[in-house]
């Protein structure tokens, strides 16, 4: 019996799609939560995820939230934590990176351009180890999200504005994920009531049914959204569809989630933040940092995947946005 | 305990009058009246990286009528980036630099001293002394950053200096900012009051991940090589014990209104050994001894990974004080009450404070800020740390300060070699305790 040439080809071809496939794109039934090694180290962080759908973004709790809209989603992974000091000091130091690494780095991730290493304590006083990295711009938490596509080859980024919400909310229509009885907080979040003006090590408090952790609270997390304030306005009727506001400026940057010193009021699933360049006013250098807001210790970041990446392209174009220059 | 004086306080006052904000006023001479708003301050800028240019900033957001007339620094690249952000902000109203007032150099900063009234000091500290002198020399208001020195040979200079601006009323502020951020003024305020007693103990830290390296490019001389990479170098830094931890130090000082007798300690190059980490440790502990017997312990590292911890503890008769630059000052008494909680929103932001305090006696014709002498003293109390750790002996404050050894290079040029160069193997010495000679 003869195999044909080509049909080895072909079948070797074939196989070959399919371990490339599953390695840049998990197949839909595959759809499940898993553990994101950071490859050449012990470290790691958790995914789940959370299936497409149709949700009411927005509240009547204040003019910037309303209208209430309806928005579909398609369907991503979210990290059940915020990004703690662990990982994020990696990406920080490149020659830390290296000493804790098992092999060389790579000449992409060698080649990254990385944060200023801060003249602060970013930490100021709360910690690290388990505790969420704090104080990071817009553009280095994103540029953290490009140091992990770089050494996983996985599309990470930040959430937009409508899929942090949609997660958070987890299919409720309430003030918080769990009702409207801020009473019940305690249980879920590190906020102004029981922080003590601290951060707190991620995942103490019991997650949200999606299995998000510190989703409210903790530290607010970052968006790749422009804060605009009266967004929903044109998104009135109908449903939009994976709405994006891109980023033009530098200030204001939307950030979600509330904080350790947060009123109840501040961690409903609907509220909006915003950045300030406040944050930086007591950065004593010119051109102040692009990377750290030395009076945000409440600003921290989550990271989502997309089921469905989009373009090599599309990818770089997202990370490769340049700068703002902030005097 | 006990000092041999019967006030160490009272004494320690005299000896370095305006340490604790105990400001004498003063009418003194500028020509033309600032106050009137007609007559524009000219100021000079020298050195001309981030926080010289940040600096220049916030000198103009004091809202006086200032003007930048010169700009000095070793690398013309330094003056360029620093300028345009400059220009942009501020506009050729406030901004009037023509090309023949950027002086690059290691010469430079005469000049452009020469065109002002004010003078911003902010290249790297082992410029400080050759800056500081020919500013006083010549008559003119000082802004100028930490650390003031890197070696005992330029803080006996910088001390010289502080005696003849006092003589000529010029004021002097310097960027140990903490004495100018209302966290630190309250609380230290309250302890001075005797709010948790005497003060017999303390610790002190600036532990955090370190700073940036420059790679070293090709066709660089040496001195270019080193210049571009200060802070690697104790010539130009002082290590980072001097350069950052000064302000820790200074704090401890301040808070025992006192500087150190000794100083024992330890230290090396533990994580950060690479041929790009010139010759400084990453690490120092020191204790230092003060003339009452309070002993305060300091820690200064640059660890990636580790825990970081920038803040300063006190423990006194009465109570125990926290301090941080985070805007925090917590006085407690032993049994856990609340002395004092100082509120950490909407402080103000203390590098700003420094310049609108300095302009604001500059415009009134006043005299009100000699910040040299105690940042001298607090400099060379890190200094002293150094000599301890670098050695591996205990050494007194006198014996320190009396030190010979001159970290500078014979010459400043392009083509002149500094003092510490690499080995065969690309690596730079370093100092070995028990064998380092530092005085």
């Amino acid at each position: 019996m003869r195999i044909g040439k080509s049909f080895y080809i072909s079948f070797s071809l074939a196989v070959g799609l399919l371990i490339l496939w599953s390695w840049i794109a998990v197949p839909f039934n595959d759809f499940k939560p898993y553990s994101q090694k950071i490859p050449d180290t012990a470290l790691s962080f958790d995914m789940v995820p959370i299936p497409g759908g149709v949700f009411e973004m927005g509240s009547t709790g204040a003019n910037e939230e309303m209208p209430v809209h309806k928005v579909e989603l398609s369907p991503f992974w979210m990290g059940t934590h915020e990004i703690t000091w662990d990982i994020f000091e990696l990406f920080l130091d490149k020659n830390f990176e290296l000493a804790v690494s098992e092999k060389p780095l790579s000449p992409q991730v060698d080649g990254l351009s990385r944060p200023s290493i801060p003249y602060l304590d970013m930490t100021f006083g709360m910690g690290k180890e388990h505790m969420p990295a704090i104080g990071m711009t817009q553009y280095g938490a994103i540029q953290f999200c490009k140091w992990l596509y770089l050494k996983t080859g996985i599309f990470y980024r930040l959430p937009t504005e409508a899929e942090w919400e949609y997660a958070a909310r987890a299919g409720s229509k309430t003030k918080y994920f769990f009702g409207d009885d801020p009473s019940q907080l305690d249980k879920y979040a590190w906020f102004a009531g029981n922080s003590n003006g601290t951060t707190h090590p991620v995942g103490k408090k019991l997650p949200n049914p999606l299995g998000l952790y510190d989703i409210l609270g903790n530290v607010m997390e970052w968006t790749s959204d422009q804060y605009v304030e009266n967004a929903y306005q044109n998104r009135k009727s109908g449903i939009s569809k994976d709405p994006i506001v891109p980023v033009q400026s530098l200030y204001p940057g939307a950030i979600r989630g509330g904080h350790y010193k947060s009123e109840p009021e501040d961690l409903r699933t609907a509220k909006r933040f915003y950045s300030k360049p406040d944050w930086k006013r007591i950065d004593p250098q010119i051109p102040k940092s692009q990377w750290w807001f030395p009076e945000a210790p409440f600003l921290g970041l989550r990271v989502v995947r997309p089921l469905h990446p989009p373009s090599q392209e599309e990818i770089m174009a997202y990370y490769n946005k340049a700068p703002i220059a902030d005097y | 305990m006990k000092n041999p004086s019967n006030n160490p306080r009272r004494d320690f006052l005299k000896t370095s009058a305006l340490v604790t904000g105990g400001l004498m006023i003063q009418p003194f001479h500028i020509p033309g009246a600032y106050a009137s708003g007609s007559d524009v301050i000219k100021l000079a800028v020298i050195g001309c990286g981030g926080r010289g240019t940040g600096a220049v900033f916030q000198a103009f957001d004091t809202g006086h009528n200032i003007k930048l007339v010169a700009m000095a620094d070793a690398f013309r690249d330094r003056i360029d980036k620093s300028y345009e952000p400059i220009f942009n902000k501020y506009g050729k109203d406030k901004v009037d630099v023509p090309e023949e007032r950027k002086f690059v150099g290691f010469e430079g900063y005469k000049e452009a001293i020469k065109l002002a009234d004010v003078v911003i000091l902010a290249a790297p500290p082992g410029f400080r002394p050759d800056h500081f002198e020919e500013s006083v020399k010549q008559g003119k208001q000082i802004f100028m950053e930490k650390p003031v020195a890197v070696d005992a040979v330029g803080i006996r200079r910088v001390l010289a200096a502080a005696e003849e601006a006092k003589k000529k009323k010029l004021n002097v502020v310097v960027g140990l900012q903490r004495h100018y951020q209302s966290n630190y003024r309250e609380t230290i305020k309250r302890i001075h009051d005797g709010a948790v007693g005497d003060i017999i103990g303390g610790q002190v830290y600036w532990n955090d991940g370190g700073v940036w390296v420059n790679a070293r490019q090709p066709g660089q001389t040496e001195m270019e090589y080193q210049m571009r990479n200060w802070y690697y170098f104790n010539w130009l830094c002082g290590d980072h014990i001097v350069e950052q931890h000064v302000h820790n130090l200074d704090v401890a000082n301040w808070v025992k209104n006192s500087y150190p007798v000794k100083a024992y300690g330890t230290g090396g190059r533990q994580v950060r050994t690479g041929k790009d980490h010139g010759e400084i440790f990453d690490h120092h502990s020191v204790t230092f001894t003060y003339a009452d017997g309070t002993v305060i312990f300091s820690e200064c590292r640059h660890f990636p990974g580790a825990t970081n911890r920038v803040d300063e503890r006190f423990q006194g008769t009465k109570g125990n004080v926290y301090l941080g630059g985070g805007n925090q000052g917590i006085l407690k008494a032993w049994d856990g009450k609340d002395i004092y909680n100082h509120n950490r929103e909407n402080n103000p932001n203390p590098y700003q404070v420094e310049h609108d305090e300095l302009f604001d006696a500059i415009v009134k014709g006043e005299y009100r800020f000699a910040d040299a002498e105690n940042a001298a003293k607090s400099t060379m109390t890190a200094i002293l740390g150094r000599y301890a750790t670098y050695s591996g002996k205990e050494i007194s404050w006198e014996e320190a300060l009396n030190s010979n050894i001159d970290l500078m290079p014979e010459r400043l040029a392009w083509d002149a070699l500094p003092k510490v160069l690499p080995k065969e193997d690309g690596y730079y010495p370093y100092a070995i305790p028990g064998m380092t000679k530092v005085i």
